[in-house]
């Protein structure tokens, strides 16, 4: 099995219906540090840009012929992947050291995400690198009032590439920008229409790049120092018109816990907390101070899936509290923080069996 | 697998720490799998009393869960736990209802 540092990094790009997901794959595999990068994209809409797609990178593309990836072809992506790394360990193909996914525009990256953590095979070789959600300044703000899926995408969105700000003015971007750090504030914001941009911005640094993780979670924190004075989406209007229930509903806060914590109660209280609302916890980053660890350690996930956690070999900053970032739907800060107290205090009494 | 019971060994999963001493040190958070599996099962116990339930460890590979009126069911990891629980306690289990917390803020 590979290791965690040899792992194939997949990135899923993803975007709303002509948000410019391929416009940007093409600027992204146009980086010579991204040469070796094998693409699966889905042939639903886009079909020119697509095909250009397909000649240029020739045998490493591999059409999912399928509509949709995430609703109906789980099955057939597991094939497709399985399908390159065993072409790629026969030698068929280059050795790609990365694999990019780009989903379709109606798609929630979900499922996506649940395929490469969840297949054995998949899971032992690749590892999930940035999720990146395109969005489009001009109409960034009708897809996210409008539709669920664009919410989804940029919720789960590890990077957000802010798409077309070369032709809205001013006022419009910094509204779209005020409005998606708010939704998703551990999600660095670039802007990607010029093409003057740092493809290692939005691939290459992740949680598990040892030497850009602690930047990465340093970010997350910032975010979260952002919330202290939260502001829900709820209330707030866009281009005069009615946040519809899905957005306003959703919301950013950050749970603190002064104690270090116990692992395994932590572990339990999550698991049971996912199980109950995992639909409506749409996003989990967290650094904790674990009691008996020696290092602060990184948890992430997406709705019910956590990824395996990680660790920093110093703390960020010179807070040594355990901070937790929550994007949830309809779940409340302060029931959530009184929860983890509780369940964690059942270590305290627990050491009966350690 | 097991050649004696048949059984198939454990699937990882991400509460566990001592098999993961990359990222919770050679302790394993200072326990060994064994230790923490026990201890896993003390908390786990903690909890599931308030519905009627009993957690216990399975020969080092899963759990086995039981309720009052006798019936068990084997669960791999704490993933599958929360959904058996709620089967056989035949109620939600849910982490943020206030009586929940109310007891767990007892228990501790």
């Amino acid at each position: 099995m590979a290791s965690g540092d040899t792992k194939i990094p997949v990135n899923v790009i993803t975007g709303f219906l002509g948000s410019g997901k391929t416009t940007l794959l093409r600027r992204l595999l146009a980086s010579p540090r991204l040469a070796n990068t094998a693409v699966l994209i889905n042939e639903f809409g886009e079909v020119g840009l697509d095909h250009l797609l397909l000649e240029r990178l020739d045998e490493e593309t591999v059409v999912l012929q399928s509509g949709c990836i995430c609703c109906t072809i789980r099955s057939d992506l597991v094939t497709a992947v399985r399908d390159l790394f065993s072409r790629r360990e026969s030698g068929a193909i280059p050795s790609f050291d990365r694999l990019a996914v780009e989903t379709t525009g109606l798609a929630d990256p979900a499922p996506i995400v649940f395929t490469f953590m969840a297949d054995p095979v998949i899971r032992h070789h690749f590892r999930l690198g940035n999720t990146i959600a395109t969005v489009d300044a001009v109409n960034g703000p009708l897809h996210l009032d409008q539709n669920p899926e664009s919410m989804k995408q940029v919720l789960v969105a590890d990077r957000i590439a802010l798409t077309k700000t070369d032709i809205c003015d001013a006022e419009q971007t910094a509204a779209i920008k005020a409005r998606l750090g708010r939704l998703n504030p551990s999600a660095p914001l670039i802007e990607t229409a010029g093409g003057d941009f740092d493809p290692d911005d939005l691939l290459t640094a992740d949680l598990y790049d040892p030497a850009r993780k602690t930047e990465e979670v340093r970010r997350w924190l910032s975010g979260a120092e952002a919330l202290a004075d939260p502001k829900s989406e709820a209330g707030h209007t866009h281009s005069g018109l009615d946040v519809n229930r899905h957005s306003a509903r959703i919301h950013a806060f950050c749970v603190v816990q002064d104690r270090p914590l116990d692992w395994i109660a932590f572990g339990i209280w999550l698991t049971m907390l996912l199980n109950r609302h995992g639909e409506n916890v749409l996003r989990v980053k967290g650094i904790l101070n674990v009691r008996d660890a020696p290092t602060p350690v990184v948890i992430h996930g997406v709705q019910h899936l956590i990824h395996p956690p990680t660790h920093l070999n110093a703390w960020p900053d010179g807070d040594r509290r355990s901070r937790i970032v929550f994007i949830v739907r309809d779940l409340d800060r302060a029931t959530l923080e009184r929860s983890l107290a509780a369940f964690s205090g059942l270590a305290d009494a627990g050491s009966e069996a350690a | 697998m097991c050649g004696l019971c048949g059984v198939l060994g454990a699937e990882d999963h991400w509460t566990d720490a001592a098999g993961t001493t990359r990222v919770f040190g050679d302790t394993g958070a200072g326990r060994t799998r064994r230790q923490e599996r026990l201890h896993r099962v003390a908390i786990g116990n903690k909890i599931l009393a308030h519905y009627g339930l009993k957690l216990s460890d399975w020969q080092g590979s899963a759990y086995i869960l039981r309720n009052r009126t006798g019936r068990q069911e084997i669960v791999p990891h704490l993933a599958a736990l929360w959904p058996m629980a709620e089967t056989l306690a035949r109620t939600p289990c849910d982490p943020l209802n206030p009586a929940v917390i109310a007891a767990m803020s007892r228990s501790g």
